[in-house]
């Protein structure tokens, strides 16, 4: 039997291992992106954006043409790409406090705007790279490196409901869901109608994907899936927001 | 195909952010990417106007990071791409243009300099001098054009175009807000029938396939070690060090006998040399020195001067920001140094005339 786990077709070899840490979800996502690439067979016309944060990690992830940028500044990276050259199929990969704080006016405007790109954010309710700080999304009462009493909603607001925001401002035309690492079928799903929304020309692509951390959020295997499927998902309802091929009388996931 | 927007040369009477819109055309820039604020607002008024008649693009933006972030994306995508900012714009520019520094991806800025700091007046100054040789977390491997003359806003916005794309370093067009909205005749011309070659651009990002087969391009802005960043930082250093001496653009006159050389740059330039001509016509030894390129500077032609003159006067509109560059090029010399500094203010060749017959 092989011992090599199968590797989307777009993945690098040579830059696997990958560098994300042992029960990462990042690495989770990038799976169901790049199984969602292979199957839409865009290899060669994507243009990946990656994020300072642990996605800056995903910067040779890919045979793909890849930028990483500034945090927070992927979103307009990416959309001067597509503006400039509308034939590329242009990706934003960011964390939560990448898209929804230092660059949440990228976001909000890009979403207003209705770019013809796809944002894929994962969330992993803090800010991991930089040493496990709260985020927009960290939940109430969650201990974080700032809030290490838990996080006072009395103080610091209620954890950002991104994909809800999104589809809020947007209009027809645009794509709007929420995943999860726990089950990546349905991830993959969701990227490949993002990435197909764009290809169609309809509009802004948003796709949150719930994420882990268990190096910052200091849990085991156990309790990081526990966390993951009982805490976040309270907050943060996976599933489609807004579809405008379903509209059109398909069916969504 | 559609038309040049410069079919023969011929004169007009413009202003000048209308000029780099016009310049910008004639580089054949593709897209402009800007955020509004004044004194640079016209030149996306006129580019919005005229570009889409020569299949040009604009995006306005939500701010001047998006702006300078989405010209680095449209540059990657293989499109000559630029933006136009001044003031709390051109600070928030500085970010954008630090990973263009970091990843060598050419971008063209031309700044319309306002009153600082913070919102400060929306007329003029010459008080981003630093900012623009220096800002950003980097270390100034910039190219900057300080044009004092719309001719000169016409042709540095053009060549900006062609020294960013050549070597690869963020290149800004210095203006300032006089020069946006003053009205001046100038020549415009298609630089290619002028045989002035215009570099192409060629795509980073979004390659198309080579006899069948794409290569794919990861690029990065963030390294793991100490060791790995400075290879590369002395790597650029040493490049633009090299490159220095083609790159580097200046004027003088009258100093070869000079008791005073004023030095000045931009639109001050032009009181300068007014100066300089009165004064001579009255019998006095001045001379006229201005860098045309503030980054990198003239230094060793302004020491050469230094050191056979006995006082720079040197005079901006600002508190001193071209002068750090001047005392940085020529540090070691014994040349005496006075100030006209006005920042945000214009400087007449009256002043100017006035200040050297004081010091002489
Ligand atoms: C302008 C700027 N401010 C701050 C930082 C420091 N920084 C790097 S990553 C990061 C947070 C990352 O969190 P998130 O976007 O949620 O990504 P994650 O690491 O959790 O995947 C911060 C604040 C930076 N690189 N740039
Ligand atoms: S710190 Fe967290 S988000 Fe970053 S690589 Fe490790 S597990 Fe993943
Ligand atoms: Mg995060």
């Amino acid at each position: 039997m092989s011992t090599v786990p199968q590797m989307p077709k777009c993945w690098k070899v040579e830059s696997k291992p990958h560098k994300f840490c042992p029960g990462c979800g990042h690495g989770l996502v990038l799976k169901a992106l790049g199984e969602a690439i292979d199957e839409l067979g865009i290899q060669e016309k994507a243009v990946f954006g990656a994020d300072i944060g642990c996605s800056l990690l995903a910067w040779d992830f890919f045979d793909i043409d890849t930028v990483q940028t500034h945090h927070g500044r992927t979103t307009p990276v990416v959309t001067g790409v597509k503006r400039a050259n509308p034939d590329t199929i242009c990706i934003a990969y960011m964390g939560d406090g990448g898209g929804y704080a230092i660059g949440s006016q990228h976001l909000v405007n890009a979403a207003a705007r209705n770019e013809r790109i796809t944002v894929i954010l994962a969330n992993n309710c803090n800010y991991a790279m930089t040493g496990g700080q709260m985020a927009p999304t960290t939940l109430p009462g969650m201990k974080t490196e700032t809030s290490p009493y838990g996080r006072d909603v009395n103080e610091a607001g209620y954890p950002t409901q991104g994909p809800e925001m999104v589809a809020a401002i947007t209009r027809e035309g645009a794509y709007v869901a929420r995943g999860t690492v726990s089950n990546l079928k349905q991830l993959k799903g969701y990227f490949k109608k993002a990435l197909q929304n764009q290809m169609d020309g309809n509009g802004f692509s948003f796709v949150e994907a719930l994420s882990t951390c268990p190096t910052n959020w200091r849990t085991n295997a156990k309790d990081t899936w526990a966390f993951l499927e009982k805490e976040m998902t309270q907050y943060f309802k996976v599933g489609e927001i807004k579809n405008p091929a379903a509209k059109e009388g398909e069916s969504g996931e | 195909m559609t038309e040049k927007p410069i079919q023969e040369e011929k004169r007009a009477f413009l202003t000048g952010n209308e000029v780099v819109a016009w310049a910008a055309l004639a580089a054949k820039a593709d897209i402009m990417y800007g955020y509004p604020i004044t004194p640079q607002n016209e030149i996306m008024h006129y580019w919005t106007r005229m570009a889409p008649k020569f299949g040009k693009r604009f995006l306005q933006t939500e701010d001047e990071l998006s702006a300078g972030f989405t010209t680095l994306g449209g540059v990657l995508a293989g499109r000559k791409a630029f933006t136009a900012t001044a003031g709390p714009g051109n600070t928030l520019m500085q970010e954008p243009m630090s990973m263009a520094e970091m990843m060598r991806i050419p971008s063209v800025v031309v700044v319309q300099q306002r009153g600082g700091p913070s919102t400060a007046t929306v007329i003029y100054s010459q008080q981003e001098v630093t900012m623009t040789t220096f800002g950003g977390n980097g270390e100034g491997f910039r190219i900057v054009y300080s044009p004092s003359n719309h001719q000169e806003l016409f042709d540095y916005t053009i060549k900006a175009f062609n020294t960013a794309w050549k070597y690869r370093f963020p290149t800004f067009v210095l203006g300032d807000g006089y020069q946006a909205k003053l009205r001046e005749s100038l020549t415009l011309y298609d630089p290619e029938a002028r045989g002035i070659e215009l570099i192409e651009p060629e795509p980073f990002l979004g390659t198309e396939p080579v006899n069948g087969t794409k290569s794919y391009t990861n690029m990065r802005n963030t390294y793991n070690t100490e060791d790995e960043l400075y290879d590369i930082i002395v790597r650029y250093g040493e490049e633009y060090k090299n490159i220095a001496p083609e790159v580097i653009e200046f004027q003088e006159f009258d100093c070869e006998d000079a008791d005073v050389v004023i030095v000045s740059h931009g639109v001050v330039s032009r009181a300068a040399k007014g100066a300089v001509q009165e004064l001579r016509s009255q019998g006095l030894k001045a001379g006229y020195f201005r860098p045309v390129t503030l980054r990198p500077f003239p230094a060793d032609q302004l020491r050469a001067i230094a050191d056979k003159t006995k006082t720079l006067l040197l005079v901006e509109s600002s508190y001193g920001q071209m002068s750090k560059l001047v005392k940085e090029a020529i540090f070691g010399s014994t040349v005496a140094l006075e100030y006209l500094l006005k920042p945000g203010v214009g400087v007449t060749s009256e002043e100017l005339v006035a200040k050297v017959k004081q010091m002489i």
